[in-house]
């Protein structure tokens, strides 16, 4: 097992755009070699917590720490061969191919003097192989489907060959089975490789279905984190969603399943 | 932690029967790209042979090779060494110019309608010109040269700095933004400039329509800078393949997005002020030609950056000499023959049925 040293951690983290702190004062040990779901209300603070994590939004104050040294004093390049991020709904240019694509998660690992070598190229075919899409190699990105998009993507930041993956939201647009299959294929490349995975999702049933952690957020601040049939209660989902629900294990593994029965606040729907 | 092998994972365990796969795209060959670049380099050589034969008095091949390499001082040895020949490298200069700084405005702006104009740099020449014959009276040609170049030098400083004031510093809508304020500021100055004196709207009139004629001179002493804009370029080329896939990607694969911005406004700022002081402003080339080199080389940038210079120049020198044989004796000039071209392009771009994404 890694020391207490390893891995990545917040230390009174403060983060925010303009005005007022979204983030203030968190404090967060990643668990290792898990996969780690953040969920919350819009606007809890979630992505901004990941793009923190990820060094895209720099703190305000406090630190975030990989294998106990600041992020900040850490160069950007070095972060990225520790870490890849994966943000919401990313753009590719008209007419990139899977295979360029997946060929830029390359990038931390090159000089500006070498050519794409020939073990770029294996880990390159590696990654297209182990999302499922070589035979799409040459296709242009534009020309699949949202599911297989999305498995370039993840291919990519294989190719990056990190340690821990952060992914924004990455079920957005998709619908129900390319979502399943995206989480399905994070998880078991990433349980595999005992790799570190947090992820941000909306779906709460989802994320307890392919999780191994969960994070509850409400108003920038943790309110619980443990196993999913730790955090996924009616209390936590009233106190973080303002949810009334039932959760019931769902018939596969036993996880908890999230029943929505109204919002508390809102109309009752019935009596 | 070790490298990770991709490979390991067991391969019995199968994703589950995901969505029904739709049909797998049909496979593009790759492209044969090195066959394209030579075809570029074919092109301009072609583009140059044509530029120096074909005039009031149209030479041949043989003629040509002669006045340059044989010259025995006859008419067409002189009309060849004196004319055609400079403004041949001057075009082939501006439209390097051109081609790259135009590449590199839509790679960091991802914008496939931006144009190195962008930045203020045509309005902040033609400002130190005015400016300077207003207050100083007629300036010859060099002198306008090195102004123009001074003026687009501080006009891009300027909406740099200003983009950059931004609380996340300079992004591309930030760096538009502070452009489009400096080029409003600046043209507004020139307007009043030239109401107010006569001398400057003759000097404006002629200097504002880019043309490659009669403006030799000027290279002689502004190549370091293009020498120094290509290097630039050449050295933004994994920035700008990185930050194609977005700004938050390329900080995710180790690129310093405020570094590998200066290093591309630096190069668009030396690149494009060059090309105005060396042929004053010539709309739409810098629009026009990464398309064109798109259109050869895909989006990799370690192409277009290579190619975009070649497809530059041809595109600026058969514009020039089609403006020639277009309106004989007389001339149409490089930037009008362009802007005609340019404009039923523009039109092309929009109705395309997918609008393309850089």
């Amino acid at each position: 097992m890694s020391t207490p040293q390893q891995g990545l951690r917040a230390r009174d983290l403060s983060l925010g755009y303009e005005g007022a702190d979204i983030i203030s004062g968190l404090t967060l040990d990643v668990p290792d070699a898990r996969v780690t779901s953040i969920i919350g209300p819009n606007g809890c603070g979630k992505s901004t917590l990941l793009r923190g994590l990820g060094r895209l939004l720099n703190p305000r104050s406090g630190d975030v720490l990989l294998d106990g040294i600041p992020l900040r004093e850490h160069s950007t390049r070095h972060i990225a061969t520790r870490i890849s991020v994966l943000p919401q709904a990313p753009t590719a240019p008209s007419g990139l191919t899977v295979a360029d694509l997946v060929s830029r998660g390359r990038h931390p690992r090159q000089k500006w003097y070498q050519q794409f070598s020939a073990s770029d190229e294996r880990v390159v075919e590696a990654a297209l192989e182990a999302t499922d899409i070589l035979e799409l190699a040459d296709s242009p990105l534009e020309d699949l489907s949202g599911g297989q998009r999305q498995r370039a993507w993840i291919s990519m930041t294989l190719a990056q060959e990190t340690g821990i993956l952060l992914l924004d939201e990455p079920t957005t647009y998709l619908d129900l089975a390319h979502q399943v299959d995206v989480l399905e294929l994070v998880r078991r490349l990433y349980r595999e490789h005992h790799r570190t995975v947090v992820m941000v999702l909306h779906d709460i049933s989802l994320a307890a279905r392919y999780s191994d952690h969960i994070i509850a957020m409400k108003d920038g601040a943790i309110v619980a984190q443990g196993t999913p049939s730790e955090v996924i209660t009616p209390e936590c989902l009233l106190e973080v969603f303002g949810l009334d629900a039932h959760v019931v294990a769902e018939p596969t593994e036993g996880r908890p399943h999230v029943i929505p029965l109204g919002t508390v606040g809102a109309a009752p729907v019935h009596t | 932690m070790k490298t990770l092998n991709l490979e390991a994972g067991p391969t019995d365990e199968r994703a589950p029967a995901g969505p029904a796969a739709p049909a797998p795209p049909r496979r593009k060959a790759p492209r044969n790209r090195t066959a394209w670049f030579l075809a570029s380099v074919l092109a301009l050589l072609l583009a140059s042979a044509l530029s120096i034969c074909i005039g009031g008095q149209p030479s041949s091949l043989q003629e040509a090779w002669h006045a340059l390499f044989t010259p025995t001082g006859n008419v067409m040895d002189v009309t060849i060494r004196e004319l055609r020949w400079p403004r041949t490298v001057l075009g082939i200069c501006a439209g390097i110019c051109l081609g790259l700084a135009g590449t590199l405005v839509q790679g960091h702006t991802r914008n496939p309608v931006a144009d190195p104009g962008l930045l203020g740099i045509n309005q902040g020449a033609a400002l130190a010109i005015v400016a300077a014959i207003a207050i100083a009276g007629d300036l010859p040609a060099l002198a306008q040269a090195l102004l123009a170049f001074a003026g687009a030098l501080v006009a891009s400083v300027l909406v740099f700095m200003i983009g950059s004031a931004a609380r996340y510093g300079a992004t591309p809508v930030t760096l538009v933004l502070a452009g489009a304020a400096v080029t409003a500021l600046c043209s507004g100055l020139v307007a009043g400039i030239v109401l107010l004196n006569d001398q400057a709207l003759d000097t404006l009139r002629f200097w504002q329509v880019g043309s490659l004629a009669g403006r030799t001179g000027v290279l002689q002493l502004v190549w370091p800078f293009i020498a120094a804009g290509v290097v630039l370029a050449l050295l933004n080329i994994r920035a700008l393949n990185a930050l194609a896939l977005g700004a938050d990607t390329a900080v995710s694969l180790g690129i310093s997005v405020l570094r590998a911005r200066a290093v591309g406004i630096g190069a668009v700022t030396l690149l494009a002020g060059t090309a105005v002081t060396l042929a004053g402003p010539i709309a739409f080339a810098g629009l026009l030609v990464p398309h064109i080199t798109r259109a050869i080389t895909g989006p990799d940038y370690r192409w277009l950056v290579p190619v975009s210079p070649f497809t530059g120049a041809t595109v600026v020198l058969l514009a020039d000499t089609a403006g020639r044989l277009i309106a004989r004796p007389g001339e149409l000039s490089v930037a009008v023959v362009l802007a005609v071209v340019g404009a039923p392009f523009f039109i092309y771009l929009a109705r395309r049925k997918r609008l393309q994404t850089l």
